[in-house]
């Protein structure tokens, strides 16, 4: 069994509970939300905090609920809950097809919404889920709280926007009337992490491209997207030579590395293929052509 | 004959058992249902299993037991300058801190590996691969042991890595084994099998030669529980207890009489439950070593439990074969000959285990289900900078290699001539008729009906209606996906072996059984063998109920202790069935001879006047006069007055020598579909024909079978332990090293071919291995026409597809660049 070095522990009892502990323990102290990125990595030592806040009790932290013109998620929301979402099937598929491919069972009935944000894991599903809608996270100090767009919420692998003496409580997706939206992975195997993704969503203005999102992971794209082929689309006909275009400018703008998900040319490769998909699924959903 | 179960069934037990026809006539049922023989029942050991009540190594709890961790080389090849151990014994928790150097003093440093080379135990002179043995910390409780591990200091000076088994023998290769006297180079041995001339001769005069050059990559067994023991030195009765991850016991407690020099009648090794083995458990770790020599130091029991990353990187390892094949064929197909060249990867060490005799296991049955008129194979067996081992995951002694190796050739001759590649295999397999049959290499096939499994395959899997479909869709311009169909028929050896021919080191396999039936007609049975999962206690317990009408819940099966079970060489290379299950049975039919001759002094008549029934013997012709093997039991124990030099009791003692090999055999056929954007593979059928002879639990056969599909998956898709340039483990833990789930197997459709073995008292063949031996040639097979491409190496992620479609096939053997 692998066992992590010494640490202590607190179960917090409220968000203010959780911001004084960190404020007290600077960089010394991390929050275990689902535990599914942290307690591997402390087990393999390594990582090797010396305190873990726990905020499994903080349930008011797991929501999902329409809020003006916008959707809020609580950070405390597990992977689970944003499968079953009825309010987000309506609005976004891209979360049911990701969520699907997410890990497993097990995995996302803990793993929350925050901790796969915060994890900034260069292969996290919903940090290409979040950056194609444009989202935006509500990080919350003993200050008050602010406000970063998900897009420049990482910063780096593993590197986001929360300072020591900060956490992140909402995730927040404006509501696109008539949006499509899909989301797109090859894994080699059920549950693995991606070799690549893809995600997007589509508002149409007739046949022209009103608004478009993409996300991609796993394949060294600068802030989980490709703003040239966004704005290569946005105001264009819907039509598959314009999306393959797009397509292609992913291929060209990401940054990938080889490892043993494979090699770089292929997560280019799939950089194309699967964003085409998304976006083909996408225009087809927003038309009404496909569930 | 054969019967069929559709998908689903397989788990319906009362339903199915009906459809056993096979021949054979169904036992009746037991007053707890079960049959008094052979037929399907839920295994007797499961209760304890699906209760989470199984006690396995880890759940052994001693009073005052102390825990160690073992302290492993973040390198793979390099010189220790020097360790420093004094932060960890200054650790308050910490009792022992042991090195190479305190082993040394007690001669402990090294130990022979089952294939007569040595291994280190912990390292004295230099580290041989990353992942490998440097120190032994004992402490208070496990945590303690871990904190410790990292206070130890230890400077390395590193040396260039031989990760490229076709770069092990270059002139300018760093030697590996300095430590072994006089040796220059990394070739462990060059061994071959066949007749050479007689090849070329063939080769030269034959209308197609196809060659192929293939990689078995290096996989692990991955059993879900990792390895380690726990080891208690009595002080005061100078005796050893060990409580280890062992498939087997026997084998373990001779091999600690000679490296530790203790005396054998004071070892006793205990293998509790077993989390699954597949190999991995043969051998003797350091681990077990060191943690043996810690209770020595402390006086304490001392627990030592790897964990899942130990056991991907420094535990026997599978496969590793670089293969070039050649076969030749006359142009309508008749194949004439095959001829391999093998360089086998055995890491640092040479810790593969096998019979002596055969330093590349079985892999010289390569020839596989066809008949030729030569073939040869070479093996050259080279050192690495990788973890030691080699024959593990349900290999049958690299019967998986070879059959991987036939069946690949047949495709790429299939591919050649344009044939189809059931048409090419029908029109070579061996007829019934050459039954026994030599093969070129010298192997004595025992019976089997080749052409009947393969038909029986293909009118499960409607193969003509899948090669239409598969037409049809490749003449569909708009379809997004590739369907293939893939095929292996196998035919593995098991059983070993004979003592004539097998043991290992100096120990021959055949297999003791102590068969005794109490007073009042219960019964136990004491083996040699260790089950890991393989249910011994339900399949034994039925042996002896079909012999002798005891109903199997009757039957208690012990195993996996040496103080309390017979001599024998364990279980692996699918031999339980044949050897120990042959030895059961012998001793069931001593036992009932001689409860035919106190059946006949009591019955006051003679033993030739009585006639068995099911666990009676009854006077011919008259029914009532009769006692039953309880009736029987009570009077061998009680005053009945027995014949002339008859002992009291019922029992009997049994040593097993096979006198031959059994040979099962199968067909499979896949079905797979595979994305062509993306090279993604979705298995969407598998269809396994196995033959091993009579079923004595037809459920716990196609768990076997199941079980081993999916490692076929796994193999054939996702699994790969590949190395870095410097020699660093890609595949070191469940992230990286992946194992199929529920989600990559579709629901298999199992048929069955009865084809006794002849020489076998049951006439049952052994099925443990079959299915890992023969799916992954039926996947990789099906993928390749899919994609209409002559061969690209397992594992076929998505990765590896797509490059074999550009024609830039990946090296899976070494890490992705
Ligand atoms: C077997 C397995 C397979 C997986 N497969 C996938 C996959 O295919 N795709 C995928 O995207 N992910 C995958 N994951 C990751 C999974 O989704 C994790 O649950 C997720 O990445 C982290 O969520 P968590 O709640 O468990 O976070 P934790 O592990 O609890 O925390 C992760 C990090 O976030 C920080 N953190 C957590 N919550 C907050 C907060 N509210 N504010 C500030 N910091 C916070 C923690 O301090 C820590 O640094 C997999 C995980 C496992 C174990």
């Amino acid at each position: 069994m692998q066992v992590p070095a010494p640490f202590d522990y607190e179960r917090a009892t409220s968000v203010d509970h959780v911001l004084t502990l960190l404020a007290e323990r600077p960089g010394d102290a991390r929050i275990v939300a689902g535990g599914h990125s942290l307690l591997p990595m402390m087990k393999l030592r390594l990582a090797q905090p010396e305190m873990l806040i726990d905020i499994n009790d903080l349930t008011d932290l797991d929501y999902i609920r329409v809020d003006g013109d916008e959707i809020a998620i609580g950070a405390m929301t597990r992977h689970a809950g944003l499968l079953s979402s009825a309010l987000l099937g309506e609005h976004y598929r891209i979360f049911r097809d990701a969520e699907r491919v997410i890990a497993d069972p097990i995995v996302r009935n803990r793993g929350t919404i925050g901790g796969s944000l915060c994890q900034a894991d260069p292969s996290e599903d919903l940090s290409a889920v979040a950056s194609a809608l444009r989202a935006t996270v509500v990080i919350q100090s003993a200050t008050g709280r602010r406000t970063v767009d998900a897009r420049d919420f990482h910063q780096g692998p593993y590197e986001t926007a929360v300072g020591d003496a900060e956490m992140l409580v909402e995730v927040r997706v404006p509501i696109r009337p008539g949006a499509g939206s899909a989301y797109e992975k090859v894994e080699r195997r059920a549950g693995d992490w991606a070799v690549a993704s893809a995600g997007a969503f589509v508002q149409l203005d007739g046949d022209t491209i009103k608004d478009v999102g993409l996300g991609l992971t796993a394949v060294g794209a600068p802030h989980f997207t490709c703003v040239e082929a966004e704005e290569a689309l946005r105001g264009q006909a819907a039509s598959a030579e314009n999306v393959a275009a797009a397509a292609q400018l992913c291929h060209d703008a990401c940054q990938p590395q080889a490892d043993q998900r494979g090699p770089e040319d292929y997560k280019r490769h799939l950089a194309r293929e699967l964003s085409r998909r998304v976006l083909t699924t996408s225009i087809a959903r927003a038309r009404g052509e496909q569930s | 004959m054969t019967t069929t179960d559709t998908p689903g069934t397989t788990a319906d037990v009362p339903r199915a058992r009906t459809a056993e026809a096979a021949g054979a006539p169904e036992a009746p049922l037991s007053a707890a249902g079960n049959p008094i023989g052979f037929g399907r029942m839920l295994r007797k050991e499961d209760a304890r299993f699906l209760r989470g009540q199984g006690k396995y190594v880890d759940d052994v709890q001693l009073p005052g037991m102390l825990h160690g961790a073992v302290l492993r080389s973040p390198h793979a090849h390099a010189r220790i300058v020097s360790i420093d151990t004094s932060a960890a014994e200054a650790h308050p928790k910490v009792r022992a801190v042991i090195t190479g150097a305190v082993l040394e003093t007690l001669n402990l440093a090294w130990m022979p590996t089952l294939s007569g080379d040595v291994q280190s135990v912990l390292c004295t002179d230099k580290v041989r691969f990353q992942g490998q043995e440097v120190a032994f910390v004992v402490a208070d409780d496990h945590y303690s042991a871990r904190d410790a591990l990292e206070l130890i200091d230890v400077e390395y000076a590193p040396l260039p890595a031989v990760v490229d088994a076709r770069k092990a023998l270059d002139p300018d290769a760093p030697l590996i084994r300095d430590d072994l006297e006089g040796r220059t180079d990394n070739k462990i041995y060059d061994w071959e099998a066949g007749d050479a001339a007689a090849c070329d001769d063939v080769f030269s005069r034959a209308d197609v030669v196809v060659t192929q050059d293939m990689v078995y990559p290096r996989v692990h067994p991955a059993p879900m529980e990792t390895c380690g023991s726990v080891a208690h030195m009595d002080p005061v009765s100078g005796k050893l207890t060990i409580w280890t991850t062992t498939q087997a016991p026997h084998a373990h407690r001779t091999l600690y009489a000679i490296v530790a020099g203790l005396p054998e009648h004071k070892i006793q090794v205990i293998s509790p439950d077993i989390g699954g083995g597949f190999g991995n458990k043969v051998g003797i770790y350091p681990g077990y070593v060191c943690s043996i020599v810690g209770s020595i130091l402390t006086g304490k029991p001392v627990k030592w439990v790897e964990d899942r990353s130990e056991n991907l990187m420094s535990t026997s390892f599978a496969r590793d074969y670089h293969m070039h094949g050649e076969i030749a064929a006359t142009r309508e197909g008749k194949i004439l000959g095959l001829r391999v060249n093998v360089l086998a990867d055995h890491g640092a060490f040479n810790g593969v285990a096998q019979p002596t005799k055969y330093p590349a296991g079985f892999f010289h049955i390569f020839t596989g289900s066809y008949d030729y008129a030569a073939a040869h194979c070479n093996v050259t067996a080279v050192y690495s900078n990788k973890a030691p081992g080699g024959v593990a995951y349900a290999c049958s002694f690299r019967i998986t290699e070879a059959v991987y190796l036939v069946e690949r050739m047949v495709d790429c001759l299939a591919d050649e001539l344009s044939m189809d590649p059931a048409a090419l295999r029908m029109q070579n397999l061996l007829q019934p008729e050459q039954f026994p049959y030599t093969t070129p290499t010298g192997w004595e096939y025992d019976s089997g009906n080749y052409p009947a499994a393969l038909t029986e395959a293909m009118r499960i899997a409607g193969y003509d209606e899948l090669r239409a479909e598969q037409a049809a869709l490749r003449a569909d311009p708009d379809s997004t996906s590739m369907m293939g169909i893939g095929l292996s028929f196998f035919t593995e050896g098991v059983g070993a072996g004979p003592r004539k021919h097998m043991d290992i080191l100096g120990l021959g396999m055949a297999d003791g059984c102590d068969l005794r039936v109490h007073p009042t007609g219960k019964a136990v049975l004491r083996l040699s063998v260790q089950s890991q999962g393989q249910g011994h206690e339900t399949t034994f317990a039925q042996i002896v109920a079909q012999e002798l009408g005891i109903p199997p819940e009757d039957i208690e099966v012990v195993h996996g202790d040496t103080d309390n079970t017979p001599f024998g060489l364990g279980t692996y290379g699918s031999r339980s069935t044949p050897v120990s299950g042959a030895a059961a049975a012998v001793a069931a039919r001593r036992v009932k001879d001689k409860s035919r001759i106190i059946a006949a002094a009591s019955l006051e008549c003679s033993p030739d006047d009585l006639e068995w029934d099911h666990g009676r013997w009854h006077v011919k012709g008259d029914p009532n006069q009769a006692k039953t093997i309880a009736e029987i039991a009570m009077l061998a124990h009680g005053t009945l007055e027995l014949p002339d030099g008859m002992e009291g009791h019922l029992d009997a003692q049994v040593v097993y020598d096979p006198p031959e090999l059994t040979y099962p055999f199968g067909a499979y056929i896949s079905v797979v579909d595979v994305d062509k954007g993306t090279g993604a593979v979705k298995v969407r059928r598998f269809i396994a024909v196995d033959d091993c002879g009579p079923r004595i639990n037809p459920m716990i056969v196609e768990g076997q079978v199941h079980g081993g599909l999916a490692d076929g998956i796994g193999m054939a898709l996702m699994e790969v332990i590949a190395f870095e340039e410097d020699g660093n483990n890609v595949g070191g833990s469940f992230l990286n090293y992946l194992l199929p789930t529920s989600m990559e197997c579709p629901s298999y459709e199992l048929g069955q071919t009865v084809t006794p073995s002849p020489h076998h008292p049951l006439g049952v063949k052994g099925v443990g291995e079959s299915a890992t031996v023969g799916s992954p040639a039926a996947i990789v097979n099906a993928v390749l026409d899919a994609l209409q491409i002559r061969h690209a190496d397992m594992p076929l992620t998505p990765a590896a597809v797509w490059r074999a479609q550009q024609g830039n096939p990946i090296r899976t053997d070494l890490a992705i660049v």
